[in-house]
C-alpha cells in the first residue's frame, strides 16, 4: 500500500492523477457515504452515477476540497495529501465546475473567469492585476469553447443560463491543469447545449486531464465515459469499464428492474384506489411494467 | 471632491476595461453581434455605484450656498472649504474602508467608538508612559490592528453576523475606555498633556494634526486631515479596482460560498478588512489627539452610523457585493456638508439628525433605483 514502494515500480500512466480509498463523510448521524473507492487516470473520463441522494455531491465535494473525509485516503498522483480546502485543491491543478456554477452576480466576466488566481503584475505595493492579459486568455478561452465574448466587463448576472455555464467550464478547463470535476454539468441544459458539454469533456480528456463527470444520466455518460462509478445510499454499487458495458446494462445498474416493478406496482395500486382513476398515471405505471419487464429480459450480466 | 472617478475601478467599466472591450469588438471576424446592445454613456455613467452621491454633493453644495447666512458668504470662500472638508475628513477616513467591509458584505459597529480609544491609548502613551510620540504611533496602530484581529477573527470562527460580534466589541471597548481611563488617570475621564517635554510629538503633528497651504485669505490653512482623507480614498480605489485582493472583497461579499469554492481565501480577506477598518479608528484617532494633545472616553460613540450612512449613500449595497471608494468618500463629503453648512446657514443645529436620515433614505432610494437599471444594462 505505500505509495512510494508503488509508483516507481508502475509506469507513470498507471498511476491515477487522482484517486480515494474507503473515503466515508458523515453528517451528524447520517452516513453521507461509507467506504468508497474511486480512480482517475489522466486521458480518462470516470463518470460517478447515481439518483438524487446517492451520493454524488458529497463524493464531488470531498475530491474538490470542499469537505474533507470523516475517513479514508486521498491520493494525488500516488502522493496521500489532506486538502485544506478548494484554494488548495486548485493548486494541485484540480478545478471543479460545480453545480451552482459558482460564479458572482454582480462581478465582470473577466473578474469571474480568474476569480482567486489573478494574474498581476509588479511587485510589492505595486503589484496589480494585469488586465491585459487576463482579458486576453478569457477571450482566447471561450473561443476556443466557440463563445464569442460580447463585452469582457459585463457583469455575469446579466448572461443567460448556458452563457454562465459556459463560462464556468471554460474556467475550469483552463484551472484545472490535471483534473476537471463537472458536478451534474448538464442536468439543466437542453438537448443541444448538453451535446457542447459533453464536448468539452471529450476536449479535456484528449488534451490528457482527467475528468469527472457526474450525472444521473446514462445517455450522457456512457458516449464520453471510460469508467463508471454507481452510488447508491452513499455506497459504490458497481465500478465498470466500458467495454464491460453497455449504455442499457448502465441503465440497468442504475435504476434496478426490480425496482422499476415495484414502482409501476404501487403506481398501479395508487390509480386503482382513486376515485376517479386517472388514465395518464395508469400509463407511466404501465410504461414502467413494460421497461422492467424488457430490462429483466434483455440485461443479462 | 471629486477624486479621480476615471481610476475608480468598481466592477463596472474602467478605463482599460471599455478599451480592451472595443478591441474585441473589433477583433470580431463576424462583425458586430447582433445580441450586443448599444449601450448608451448615459446608461454607462448611471451605472457608477457613485454617480448618486455626485449629484447629492453637488445638491447639497448649491442647497447651502443658497441658504449662506454668513456676512461674507463663507460657504463659497476659501474658508468654507476649509471646515467642511475637515469634517468630511474625519468621517470620510472611515467611510472608507467601512464601504469597503460592506462591499466584503460585513459591518463594524466598534468603528465609532475605537477612534475615541485609539486617541485615549496614544494619550496614555505619550503622557503617562512618556513614549517617543512615533513610537506611540506604531503602538496605537499595533493596539488597533489586534481589535481589527479580533473582530474579524470572531467573526469568521463563530460564523456570527458581524453586526453582533462588532457590537459586543463595541460596549467592551467603549466599558473599558471609560473605566480603564478613571483607574489610571486619576479619576478624570480626559487624558490631557501635562508638562512640557514630548519626544516627537512635535513631528508627529506636523504629519498628522496640523494645517497646510496658509495663505492672507484663509490663516489657518486646511486640516492634514484632508490629505490623509484623499490618499485613504485613493488607496481604496486602488485596492477595490486593481489588486486580487479588491476582487476577493467583490467576491465574498457577493456570494461567499462561490468565491470559497473558486479558491479565494475568504476568511483571510474578511479578517483583513475589519483589521482596515480598525486601523482606520486608529488613524482618526492619532489625528485628532495630535490636534487636541488631549482625548477624551466615549469620543467618537455614535459615529459608526454616519461611517455606514456615508458608504450608503456612496452607493455601497448593504447586502455586499457592490460599491466603491470614491462613492464611500463622497457620501463622507455629503454628511460634511451638511454638518457645516447647517451652521453657515444659522439653522437649529438640533435638526441635524432629521436631516440626516432624510439625506440617507433619498440616497438608498436614488441607489436602489439606478442599481436596477445598471442591472437591466439596457437603453
Amino acid at each position: 500500500m505505500s505509495a512510494t514502494a508503488q509508483t516507481p515500480a508502475t509506469p507513470a500512466e498507471d498511476t491515477p492523477l487522482l484517486e480515494v480509498r474507503d473515503v466515508a463523510k458523515y453528517f451528524g448521524s447520517v452516513n453521507a457515504l461509507q467506504g468508497v473507492s474511486l480512480k482517475v487516470h489522466a486521458g480518462e473520463v470516470t463518470c460517478v452515477l447515481g439518483d438524487n441522494g446517492a451520493g454524488k455531491s458529497t463524493l464531488i465535494k470531498i475530491l474538490s476540497g470542499v469537505f474533507q473525509p470523516d475517513a479514508g485516503e486521498f491520493l494525488i498522483e500516488g502522493r496521500p495529501v489532506a486538502l485544506a480546502g478548494p484554494r488548495e485543491a486548485r493548486n494541485h491543478g484540480i478545478a471543479t465546475v460545480f453545480q451552482d456554477l459558482a460564479t458572482i452576480p454582480l462581478m465582470s466576466l473577466w473578474r469571474n473567469f480568474f476569480l482567486g488566481q489573478e494574474p498581476t503584475l509588479g511587485w510589492g505595493p505595486t503589484r496589480r492585476l494585469d488586465v491585459g492579459k487576463a482579458l486576453a486568455i478569457m477571450r482566447d478561452e471561450l473561443s476556443k469553447m466557440g463563445i464569442d465574448v460580447r463585452d469582457p466587463n459585463q457583469n455575469v448576472g446579466t448572461l443567460s443560463g448556458g452563457e454562465r455555464q459556459a463560462l464556468a467550464i471554460a474556467r475550469a478547463v483552463y484551472f484545472g491543469a490535471r483534473v476537471l470535476i463537472l458536478d451534474e454539468p448538464t442536468s439543466a441544459l437542453g438537448v443541444r447545449q448538453s451535446g457542447i458539454v459533453l464536448r468539452y469533456i471529450m476536449q479535456a480528456r484528449e488534451q490528457g486531464k482527467g475528468v469527472i463527470f457526474i450525472t444521473h444520466n446514462p445517455h450522457h455518460a456512457y458516449p464520453v465515459g471510460n469508467r463508471f462509478y454507481l452510488l447508491k445510499r452513499g455506497q459504490l454499487m458497481a465500478s465498470v469499464r466500458k467495454h464491460e458495458t453497455t449504455i442499457e446494462g448502465l441503465t440497468e445498474m442504475m435504476a434496478g428492474g426490480t425496482e422499476l416493478a415495484e414502482l409501476s406496482q404501487e403506481l398501479m395500486g395508487l390509480t386503482a384506489g382513486a376515485g376517479a382513476p386517472d388514465p395518464e398515471l395508469a400509463e407511466v405505471a404501465r410504461e414502467l411494467t413494460r421497461e422492467a419487464q424488457a430490462r429483466s429480459d434483455g440485461a443479462a450480466p | 471632491m471629486e477624486i479621480k472617478p476615471q481610476g475608480s475601478g468598481g466592477i463596472h467599466r474602467t478605463a482599460v476595461g471599455v478599451a480592451d472591450g472595443k478591441r474585441a469588438n473589433e477583433a470580431a471576424p463576424a462583425g458586430k453581434d447582433e445580441r450586443l446592445v448599444q449601450v448608451s454613456r448615459v446608461t454607462k455613467l448611471m451605472q457608477r455605484p457613485e454617480l448618486g452621491a455626485l449629484m447629492g454633493v453637488i445638491a447639497i453644495f448649491v442647497i447651502f450656498a443658497g441658504f449662506d447666512a454668513t456676512p461674507n458668504h463663507l460657504w463659497l470662500a476659501q474658508a468654507g472649504l476649509a471646515a467642511w472638508s475637515q469634517q468630511a475628513a474625519f468621517f470620510g477616513i472611515m467611510a472608507v474602508p467601512v464601504g469597503l467591509l460592506m462591499i466584503g458584505g460585513e459591518f463594524d459597529l466598534s468603528t465609532g467608538v475605537m477612534t475615541g480609544a485609539t486617541a485615549i491609548v496614544m494619550a496614555l502613551l505619550v503622557g503617562h508612559a512618556h513614549w517617543n510620540a512615533w513610537l506611540a504611533i506604531a503602538g496605537t496602530l499595533v493596539f488597533s490592528a489586534l481589535i481589527g484581529l479580533l473582530n474579524g477573527f470572531v467573526v469568521v470562527r463563530s460564523k456570527l453576523p458581524s453586526f453582533i460580534v462588532t457590537l459586543a466589541t463595541f460596549f467592551i471597548i467603549r466599558g473599558v475606555s471609560i473605566g480603564g481611563v478613571l483607574k489610571v488617570n486619576s479619576g478624570s475621564t480626559q487624558v490631557s498633556l501635562t508638562g512640557t517635554s514630548f519626544p516627537g510629538l512635535a513631528t508627529a503633528t506636523d504629519v498628522f494634526g496640523s494645517s497646510f497651504a496658509k495663505t492672507a485669505a484663509l490663516p489657518s490653512g486646511y486640516q492634514t486631515a484632508v490629505l490623509w482623507f484623499i490618499a485613504v480614498t485613493i488607496a481604496g480605489t486602488w485596492l477595490l479596482g486593481r489588486t486580487r485582493f479588491g476582487n476577493w472583497i467583490y467576491a465574498v461579499g457577493g456570494d461567499a460560498n462561490a468565491a470559497r469554492n473558486t479558491g479565494v481565501p475568504v476568511a483571510r480577506t474578511k479578517i483583513l478588512l475589519f483589521m482596515s477598518t480598525s486601523l482606520a479608528a486608529g488613524l482618526v484617532g492619532i489625528i485628532s489627539f495630535t490636534q487636541a494633545d488631549s482625548a477624551v472616553s466615549e469620543q467618537g460613540v455614535g459615529y459608526e452610523f454616519y461611517y455606514i450612512i456615508a458608504a450608503v449613500v456612496g452607493g455601497c449595497l448593504l447586502t455586499g457585493g457592490y460599491g466603491s471608494a470614491v462613492g464611500a468618500a463622497l457620501g463622507a463629503a455629503i454628511i460634511g456638508m451638511a454638518f457645516q453648512g447647517v451652521i453657515y446657514a444659522g439653522w437649529d443645529s438640533s435638526w441635524d439628525f432629521a436631516f440626516l436620515g432624510i439625506v440617507l433614505l433619498l440616497a438608498v432610494l436614488v441607489n436602489t433605483f439606478v442599481y436596477r437599471r445598471a442591472q437591466r444594462a439596457r437603453r
